[in-house]
């Protein structure tokens, strides 16, 4: 049969949907370098090493177990009905993916594999997220355990009632167009659960329990990671339109882009005028906090209404930083600019939604500013404390759990050591911290003979020479 | 005037300073080395191979300071770097001979006394 037009406009979103997805991928290498950037350098490649085993995890999990539970329906559901108000329940390990429906993404016409490529690389990122305040002091085996739990059931129970046509989509009509509440909020509250059993690293807080600085080791490390976050966005909101109809994926970008320069500048301005410093760190704070609060906003609202979005949430994230370090320690801010930025984001729709966009996306209505209505307003919050109280109630006890089986936190000794010889058995700047052989220039047998006898013959030279003015003197 | 030149952990160098400064000591070096004691060391496996490394990473403070001033500023070191285990280091004191401040010009002991503490890092 020969292929029709249609085909080919399939196609093309098919290959949308594929690229968005391996931008999103690519934010692996962001949140690497940033968790790096911001660790001390005793503490580098254990980082690595988290991140290569979750990816993995994750990609094993949502492929067996997550994207049934997120997505799959066995049929379309009528008009007004929920695809499973709690969780989908076809296509565990994509088991006849052909037929297999996906009633919550049935508006674009990509293939279904390149939608499941999609979907898996968002959850990677939320896992990824929830590793920030952990660094330098948690135990290598609480990764595995919890990255188990959260790509195969938190992750994708919760993003079914926002993304797969859950209770909070179709009954709530909450909008959440890439994700600040499903992606950001959700990892950044795995995160403050596990942070909450963990405690702060050792020498944080002092005998008088002022915060001390534990300054990270690369700020230009953090500086690439920050940047590849930013491209990697790319792929996940403009990515979230699933398709290349009209160039609306182009039009997200733009207020993306929009939303993390504001963010950037808010955030860089606010803390200047804290400490009256251009913060690096908190720079890149402001940009990924920026990114973060547009996630949810960025299909719904005009190019004009990123830049409050993105500058209040620049804001939000320095005030949040400097009042959550006083008590509990975050080392990247991940609580500030996914967590707090998530959630501003996610109510920012209530406010700045523009009624032609939610009628495009057909979820919910039009904002505060343009109806008047605090109803969406209350969408998006419910959808905030809902996702919030699951994700917290669960986290909180599957982190109690791995504290009193396979314990959560390094001895004392080990965490002065660092993780990277500790659970590794190599640092990741072996250089900084052992002599090793080989780094100095050992010269073969034979070049060592023929260099002392060069230099007997050059002394014998210079004692010659200087004989005659020693006798002058 | 005599010179104290500890070996330390590095985790204890702020309380060690701390200490130091509370005597008045007027001013200490402090570098990074790496040696052996008592401590054992420890076994490194890269990509499947292993290393015995020896030699452990160690902060050495190096303080010169008056007579009167010295039996209490090893105490202080030795409380302020204790912890009981193999590891914690050594102090040693060693006499020295002249002393010159160079901004000054003053000469001997007096070039290492110090009235106030100066409240390093405060």
């Amino acid at each position: 049969m020969e292929p029709t037009l249609e085909d080919a406009l399939a196609n093309i979103d098919t290959l949308w949907v594929f690229v968005a997805g391996t931008l999103v991928l690519f934010m692996q290498a962001g949140f690497l370098l940033l968790e790096v950037g911001f660790s001390r350098m005793k503490n580098a490649g254990t980082v690595v090493a988290k991140v290569l085993a979750n990816l993995s995890i994750a990609a094993l999990c949502y492929w067996a177990v997550g994207f049934a539970l997120a997505f799959g329906a066995t049929k379309a559901p009528a008009a007004g009905e929920t695809a499973g108000w709690f969780a989908g329940n076809a296509g565990f390990f994509l088991n006849d993916l052909d037929k297999l429906q996906l009633p919550a993404m049935s508006f674009s016409k990509a293939d279904s594999a390149a939608k499941f490529f999609f979907q898996f690389a968002f959850c990677a990122v939320s896992l990824a997220i929830v590793w920030g305040t952990t660094l330098e002091r948690i135990k290598f085996g609480a990764y595995l355990a919890y990255a188990v739990l959260f790509s195969a059931v938190i992750y994708p129970i919760i993003s079914h009632w926002i993304f797969g046509g859950g209770w909070l989509q179709v009954n709530f009509g909450m909008q959440d167009f890439a994700g600040s509440t499903v992606i950001h909020l959700l990892g950044a509250t795995g995160a403050l659960a596990a942070l909450l059993h963990l405690g702060p690293r050792l020498g944080k807080y002092g005998r008088d329990g002022k915060p001390n600085v534990i300054p990270g080791h690369s700020m230009p490390l953090v500086g690439l990671g920050v940047i590849i976050l930013l491209i990697g966005w790319m792929g996940f909101n403009p990515g979230s339109t699933l398709g290349v109809a009209d160039g609306r994926f182009a039009e997200v970008a733009i207020v993306t882009m929009i939303g993390a320069a504001a963010g950037g500048l808010a955030a860089m301005a606010t803390i200047w005028r804290v400490t009256r410093s251009f913060d690096i760190g908190m720079t890149g704070n402001g940009v990924i906090a920026g990114l973060v609060a547009i996630t949810a906003p960025s299909g719904y609202v005009e190019f004009w209404a990123a830049l409050p979005i993105g500058a209040i949430a620049g804001v939000i994230v320095v005030v949040c930083v400097i009042a959550i370090d006083r008590k509990i320690d975050d080392p990247i801010g991940a609580l500030s600019s996914h967590g707090a930025a998530g959630i501003w984001g996610t109510l920012a729709c209530g406010i700045f939604t523009s009624p032609r966009l939610a009628e495009l996306n057909a979820v919910g209505d039009g904002g505060l500013l343009y109806t008047g209505s605090f109803g969406q307003l209350g969408a998006q919050a419910l959808g905030v404390v809902a996702a919030f109280a699951a994700v917290f109630s669960v986290s909180y006890l599957a982190f109690w759990a791995i504290k009193k089986t396979i314990g959560l936190r390094v001895t004392e000794e080990e965490e002065h050591d660092g993780l990277d010889i500790v659970e590794h058995g190599m640092w990741g700047y072996p250089e900084q911290f052992m002599p090793i052989p080989g780094s100095v220039y050992q010269p073969a047998a034979s070049e060592r003979a023929a260099r002392s006898a060069e230099k007997s013959r050059a002394a014998a030279v210079a004692l010659r020479s200087a004989t005659p003015s020693t006798q002058e003197n | 005037m005599q010179k104290i030149e500890a070996i330390i952990r590095a985790e204890a160098l702020q309380d060690v300073q701390d200490a130091l400064d509370a005597l008045g000591v007027s001013g200490l070096s402090v570098s990074e080395v790496m040696g052996c004691g008592r401590q054992k060391g420890y076994t490194e496996s890269y990509r499947g191979s292993r290393a015995n490394i020896s030699l452990r990473p160690k902060v050495k403070v190096e303080s010169v300071v008056p007579d009167e001033v010295v039996e209490r500023a090893v105490d202080a070191i030795a409380s302020a770097a204790h912890t009981g285990r193999a590891g914690d280091g050594r102090v040693f004191v060693l006499p020295v001979s002249h002393a010159v401040r160079i901004s000054s010009g003053e000469r001997g002991e007096d070039s290492v006394r110090h009235e106030q503490p100066a409240g390093w890092g405060h």
